[in-house]
């Protein structure tokens, strides 16, 4: 492990020699920067410092990184030319709307966009991220019900569902019920009626599902659902599998989040940051949070805060502006047809890297998928194996990792989503990386038990990090 | 093979009854899929739980997962040991690893779960 910087830090180093003063010097009662802790290092020593971290890390500008339900695709660099304009780049959260309408003309077209690709009647840009727009959603719906004068507090989710889709209906103080797969791996429509009742508020259902299959049962769940007055929630990680062909407003949901940082290309992980905007249908516009970008007769754009129904802010300001700027940009290159290509690409990539490995690794739901797979690493158990070291190899041979361990319904589960913008080429070399693992862990199982050997840091003890983790430097 | 001194639920709990309270814990089959225990939510003693209900939630480096009581009762004894070495039940699930002692409320409640045979093959329908 190398030094962290606080190590490093020597007294008496600084980045900056301040000029002569010209004025008398005065005493104040400020801490100084060696009394509250910051390090002392040159200029020269901060840069190195953090340009050799950063060539510790793995990132999509690096390599493929196949990490299933997180759409990890090339973000494009035109992108960050658009956000860092400096009529974007330089507002002030606090300026007039009449000085900033720009902004707002984008923020009302990158929501009309979002309509459209959806399905749904208005978006709100607030939310910082995806669970964040789960947890919007669900407060949009409990608000809607609590306006109807109907007590409802069960949230029902899929076995197969992302895990923040509990703890969102969980943090909202609603009651969650898992509702079974079937074979196919699908809602179970028999589990799904059993469940149904007037205590429900919602079902969360992500199309395709974790899987990466998609529910051709959708029309039939959502008039289950609305049957019990019940509303549809879709979660959007999934998108990439159908923008452009299918759209969930007309598959009968009636709250979406789409996540800009994964669908539409802007930065993912370490801080994005994220978006999670939040499309409704009509009956539920009243409740968006604000304030809310309106177009006036005139043409202007304004902020309009007086909305009585409201949940409230979810977020300071309008939300993580430039990723908003990021995912127009990305939505106006790509334009309709672009989309659409998009979404083909990915479940092209999908199931032709599929067709290279199905044989040596289980496919348990055994279908054409849409924009990821899920296979079973349950085999490796005889050579005591997990999927762990399934997945540390991979780092050997120069690849991020899959999700692995997830969904759980699968045992093993390694989830793999190539998207649209990997090269067959690529492809090829993963799936002979898999299909090398697999052979290795036949013949040479240690080569899986002791991975990574060529990463800046070797295995990590999860199990001692998690036993006693050490949460502050000293 | 499952110990056929005690009984089991399909959620892969087990209890051994010990005159009027049964002792709890989860089935190996469990701690191999939970995966590395790292923290046990233990009860408080005095705590009354219902059959099927959640008693305790386990934290392994996968998942959080809830347990649920094998059988309606009060918790007279948790495994303190747990807080500080939650490994013991990937180590002895059946033994050192138990989790609660219930003062059983209705033992007719154990008509309901499964002997070690009946257990064994619902864990080879599984995969």
């Amino acid at each position: 492990m190398s030094e962290l910087i606080f190590e490093k830090s020597k007294h008496g180093c600084t980045g900056c020699s301040l000029t002569h003063l010209d004025v008398p010097q005065a005493e104040i009662d400020i801490p100084t920067r060696a009394g509250i802790g910051l390090p002392t290092l040159s200029e020269p020593e901060v840069v190195r410092h953090f340009t050799n971290l950063s060539r510790k890390n793995f990132a999509l500008d690096i390599g493929f990184y196949p990490l299933g339900s997180c759409t990890m695709k090339y973000n494009p660099k035109v992108n960050e030319d658009m956000a860092a304009l400096p009529g974007f780049a330089q507002l002030h959260p606090y300026q007039p709307d009449s000085s900033a309408q720009g902004a707002l003309e984008l923020l009302w077209e990158l929501d009309r966009a979002l309509c459209e690709i959806t399905g749904m009647d208005r978006f709100t840009l607030q939310p910082a991220a995806g669970a964040h727009g789960e947890l919007t959603g669900l407060f949009l719906i409990a608000r809607y019900f609590q306006e109807k004068g109907q007590k409802r507090d069960i949230v029902l989710v899929p076995d197969s569902a992302h895990g923040t889709n509990p703890a969102s209906a969980a943090l909202a103080g609603c009651q969650v019920v898992v509702v079974r797969s079937d074979s196919r791996g699908g809602v179970d429509l028999e589990d799904l009626k059993a469940k149904l009742s007037d205590r429900v508020m919602a079902l969360m259902l992500t199309n395709p599902n974790t899987l990466g299959l998609f529910d051709e049962n959708i029309l039939t769940i959502a008039e289950l659902v609305h049957a019990v007055g019940g509303l549809l929630y879709y979660d959007g990680a999934n998108l990439e599998g159908t923008c452009g062909y299918a759209r969930p407003g007309d598959m009968g949901f009636d709250v979406v989040h789409v996540n800009l940082h994964k669908t539409f290309s802007t930065p993912h992980g370490g801080g994005g940051p994220g978006s999670g905007p939040v499309g409704v249908k009509e009956m539920l516009e009243p409740f968006l949070p604000v304030p809310v970008v309106t177009k006036k007769a005139d043409g202007a754009f304004a902020l309009d805060w007086e909305r009585p129904q409201t949940i409230g802010m979810m977020r300071s300001f309008l939300g993580n502006f430039l990723v908003a700027v990021k995912a127009y940009t990305y939505i106006l290159s790509l334009g309709g047809t672009g989309l659409r290509q998009m979404t083909a690409d990915a479940v092209l990539n999908a199931n032709y890297l599929l067709s290279l490995v199905k044989g040596t690794y289980e496919l348990p739901y055994d279908r054409i998928c849409k924009h990821e797979f899920v296979l079973s690493t349950h085999k490796f158990g005889q050579w005591g194996l997990k999927v762990t070291d399934v997945a540390k190899r991979l780092l050997d041979k120069g690849f991020h990792a899959p999700t692995i361990a997830f969904p759980l319904i699968v045992d093993g589960a390694l989830m793999v989503e190539p998207t649209e913008t990997e090269s067959k080429g690529t492809l090829e070399s993963f799936a002979k990386a898999l299909l090398e693992i697999e052979e290795e862990a036949r013949t040479h199982p240690e080569l899986l038990k002791e991975a990574p050997r060529h990463t800046p840091v070797r295995r990590i003890d999860d199990v001692a990090a998690n036993r006693s983790p050490v949460l502050r430097w000293k | 093979m499952n110990p056929t001194d005690r009984i089991y639920t399909k959620d892969h709990e087990w209890s051994k009854i010990e005159g009027n309270t049964a002792r709890v814990g989860l089935t190996a089959y469990a701690q191999e899929h939970l995966g590395d225990i790292v923290f046990v939510d233990l009860p408080p003693v005095g705590k009354e739980v219902k059959q099927g209900e959640l008693l305790l939630v386990v934290e392994s480096v996968k998942a959080a997962s809830d347990v649920y009581s094998p059988l309606s009762g009060k918790v007279v004894e948790v495994n303190e040991a747990l807080a500080s070495n939650p490994e013991k039940i990937n180590q002895d699930a059946f033994g050192e690893g138990w989790v609660v002692v219930l003062e059983i409320a209705d033992p007719g409640e154990a008509a309901n779960l499964l002997s070690a045979a009946d257990y064994d093959t619902l864990l080879a329908s599984q995969h």
